[in-house]
C-alpha cells in the first residue's frame, strides 16, 4: 500500500481546514447559547464571554416560560412529527411492498406516478391544498399538517422501501405462503422486521424537515392552539424583539429539541445519507 | 418473482395489492397530485365580485407585462436566480472541498468534523435567520467587534439592511446552513470509489491534488449532478429563510424578494395589497414550470450522459 500524500504537513493542513470550518459552522449557535445565560448588561458589554458567576442570569428563560406557550408548541410539533412519520412508514412500506412483490398491470406506471413527488415540491399546490382543507373543515387542526406531510414524505419513502423489499429473499416469503400465511401476515410478520434499517433511514430523513417546516404551519394551522414549535418560536421571538434575554433564551430553547434528536439519530442519519447517495 | 404469480392469468382478483397500495395512493393523490392540477386550473380563472370567470392565460400575461405586477415578478425571479448562482458557486465547491479533505482515510476525528459541520443543516430557518440577524446587527456589535479585532472594521456594514448586500448576505447564510448536504453526498461518493483505481493512479504517479482532479472528480460527477438539481429545486422553492429574517415584505425595499415570498404575498396579500388566489396560482405555476424544466434538463440532458462514466 503506497500512501504518498499522508505526510505531516498535509495532515495538519487538513485538520486546520476542517477545524476552521467547524468553528464557522458552530460559532453562531455557540454565541446564542452562551448569551442566553447572561445578564442583559453582559450580553451587550461582552457578547463573546462565557457565562460566569458574575454575569450568570436565567431571566430570559423565566420570561419565556411565563409568557409563551413553549410546551404547547413543542407538544404540537411532537404530535405532528410522530404521527406523520408513523403514516409515512406504514403507508410507504405497504405501497413499496405491493410494487416490489407483485407483478400486476400498471406496476411500472404506478411506481412512476408515485415517484413524481420526489422532485416536485408539494408547496406548489398550497393554494389548492388550503381550499381542500377549508372545504373539509381541517384548517387549524394538526390533522391537516399530518396529511400534507404524509403526502410529502410518501414518494421518497416508497422509492427507498421498495428498493429494500426487493432484496428480501423470495424463499422466506414462499415458505410463509406454504405455511398458509396470508399476504398481510407475510408483509407484517416476515417482511417488515427485515427492512427495519430502511424504515429507520426513511424516518430520520423525514423527521427534520417536518419538525422544521414553517410554510404549512403558517398557512394551514396558524391558530394559537395548533402552532408548531417552529412557527411558535417565530412569533415568540417577534414579541420579544427588544427583550434580548428573552430572544436569546427562546432561540436556545427552540434549538434544544432538534439538537437532542440529532444527537440520538445522527448515526442513522449519516448512514442513510451515505448509503443512499451511492445509488 | 413468486411461483404463484407465474402460474396463470386466470386467477381470482388479488385484492391485497389494492389494499396495500390504496392508503398511499389516496393520500398522495389527494394532497399532492390533485392540488397541483387544482392550482393549474385556478391560475386560468379570475374572481371579481364573487364571480369566477375563465380568462385563459390572462393572469400570466398580467404577471409578465402589467406594470403593477411585472416589476415585482421579474425582481423576484432575478433575485431567485442570483440566490441559486451563489449556492452553485459557493456552497457546492466548499462542500466538495470539505468532502475531499474529510475522505482522507487516515484522518482522525472525521466523525466529529462531519457531525459538527452538519449541525446547522438540522436547524430551522427561523433559528438560523434570527441568529444571523442578531450577529450581523450593528446594535449588538458582535460582527463589528470581531472585524475590529482583526483590523477590518471598515468592512462592516449593516449587511442585512442595505439593499445592495441583503440578498447576497441571505444567500450566504443559506450556504452556511446547507453546506453539510453537498459535503455528505460527495463524501459518500468519494468513499465508494474503489481503492484499486486510486492505487493504479498512484503507480502512474498521479497523486495528491492531481489525483483528485484527474481521477476522483470525474468519478463523482454524477453526485455533483444530483447536488446541483437538489440545490436548484430547493432554491426555487425557498421561502422560510427570507421570511424568518426579513419578513413577508422581503425587505429592504423587496431587495430579498424571491419567488417563494412573492407567492406568499400574492396569495395572502400583505398590508397594502389584497390576496389573490388566482394570481397566486399563476405564480405557483411559473415556479412549477421552472422546477420542472430544471428537473427535465437534469434527467434527460445530464444524468443520461453521465451514466456512461460510471463504474
Amino acid at each position: 500500500m503506497k500512501r504518498v500524500r499522508h505526510t505531516l504537513p498535509n495532515v495538519l493542513l487538513a485538520h486546520g481546514a476542517l477545524a476552521a470550518y467547524t468553528v464557522v459552522a458552530l460559532f453562531p449557535i455557540f454565541i446564542i447559547i452562551i448569551n442566553s445565560f447572561k445578564t442583559r448588561k453582559a450580553i451587550f458589554r461582552d457578547p463573546l464571554a462565557l457565562p460566569n458567576p458574575e454575569n450568570f442570569s436565567l431571566v430570559g428563560f423565566e420570561t419565556v416560560f411565563r409568557q409563551g406557550d413553549f410546551f404547547l408548541y413543542m407538544q404540537n410539533s411532537l404530535i405532528v412529527t410522530v404521527a406523520s412519520l408513523f403514516f409515512i412508514l406504514l403507508f410507504g412500506a405497504m405501497a413499496g411492498f405491493a410494487l416490489a412483490e407483485y407483478r400486476f398491470k400498471g406496476n411500472t406506471l404506478m411506481a412512476l406516478y408515485l415517484a413524481i413527488g420526489i422532485m416536485i415540491p408539494i408547496r406548489l399546490g398550497t393554494i389548492s391544498i388550503l381550499e381542500i382543507m377549508v372545504a373539509s373543515n381541517l384548517v387549524n387542526t394538526l390533522t391537516a399538517l399530518v396529511l400534507v406531510y404524509v403526502a410529502q414524505g410518501l414518494p421518497l419513502a416508497i422509492f427507498i422501501l421498495s428498493e429494500f423489499m426487493r432484496q428480501v429473499s423470495d424463499d422466506l416469503k414462499n415458505a410463509g405462503r406454504i405455511d398458509g400465511l396470508s399476504e398481510y401476515r407475510i408483509f407484517f410478520v416476515l417482511v417488515l422486521p427485515l427492512v427495519r434499517p430502511a424504515l429507520a433511514t426513511v424516518a430520520v430523513f423525514n423527521m427534520i424537515p417536518i419538525w422544521n417546516d414553517l410554510w404549512f404551519p403558517l398557512i394551514l394551522a396558524p391558530g394559537e392552539e395548533t402552532k408548531t414549535l417552529t412557527l411558535g418560536s417565530q412569533v415568540f421571538i417577534g414579541q420579544f424583539v427588544t427583550d434580548w434575554n428573552a430572544v436569546l433564551s427562546a432561540l436556545s430553547m427552540a434549538m434544544f429539541p432538534v439538537l437532542v434528536l440529532y444527537l440520538i439519530f445522527s448515526k442513522q442519519l449519516i448512514r442513510g445519507i451515505t448509503s443512499g447517495a451511492v445509488k | 418473482m413468486t411461483q404463484e404469480q407465474a402460474t396463470s392469468s386466470r386467477r381470482p382478483i388479488r385484492w391485497h395489492i389494492g389494499v396495500f397500495l390504496a392508503p398511499a395512493v389516496l393520500v398522495y393523490s389527494t394532497f399532492m397530485i390533485f392540488p397541483l392540477f387544482g392550482t393549474l386550473q385556478l391560475s386560468l380563472f379570475t374572481t371579481s365580485e364573487q364571480q369566477t370567470y375563465f380568462v385563459g392565460l390572462d393572469n400570466f400575461r398580467t404577471l409578465f407585462g402589467d406594470p403593477r405586477w411585472s416589476g415585482a415578478f421579474w425582481n423576484a425571479l432575478v433575485n431567485n436566480l442570483w440566490f441559486f448562482v451563489i449556492h452553485m458557486l459557493v456552497q457546492n465547491p466548499i462542500g466538495i472541498l470539505l468532502a475531499a479533505v474529510l475522505s482522507n482515510p487516515k484522518l482522525r476525528m472525521r466523525g466529529f468534523y462531519r457531525s459538527a459541520i452538519f449541525v446547522p443543516t438540522i436547524m430551522s430557518f427561523v433559528i438560523v435567520g434570527f441568529a444571523w440577524k442578531l450577529i450581523l446587527s450593528p446594535l449588538w456589535g458582535i460582527a463589528p467587534d470581531m472585524l475590529k479585532a482583526v483590523g477590518l472594521k471598515f468592512l462592516f456594514a449593516p449587511y442585512l439592511g442595505k439593499e445592495e448586500y441583503a440578498l447576497t448576505t441571505l444567500a450566504l447564510i443559506s450556504v452556511w446552513q446547507y453546506v453539510g448536504i453537498p459535503m455528505m453526498l460527495i463524501y459518500a461518493a468519494l468513499l465508494s470509489i474503489p481503492q484499486e483505481v486510486i492505487e493504479a493512479g498512484e503507480v502512474e504517479g498521479v497523486t495528491g491534488f492531481s489525483a483528485f482532479w484527474k481521477i476522483k472528480l470525474p468519478l463523482i460527477l454524477p453526485a455533483i449532478g444530483i447536488i446541483s438539481i437538489l440545490t436548484f429545486v430547493g432554491n426555487f422553492n425557498a421561502f422560510d429563510l427570507v421570511y424568518a429574517a426579513q419578513g413577508a415584505l422581503a425587505g429592504p425595499n423587496y431587495a430579498t424578494d424571491i419567488l417563494g415570498t412573492f407567492l406568499y404575498r400574492t396569495f395572502f396579500g400583505f398590508q397594502m395589497q389584497l390576496g389573490d388566489p388566482n394570481m397566486g396560482s399563476a405564480v405557483a405555476m411559473i415556479m412549477f414550470l421552472i422546477i420542472l424544466t430544471g428537473v427535465c434538463i437534469y434527467l434527460f440532458g445530464i444524468q443520461m450522459r453521465m451514466t456512461r462514466y460510471q463504474l
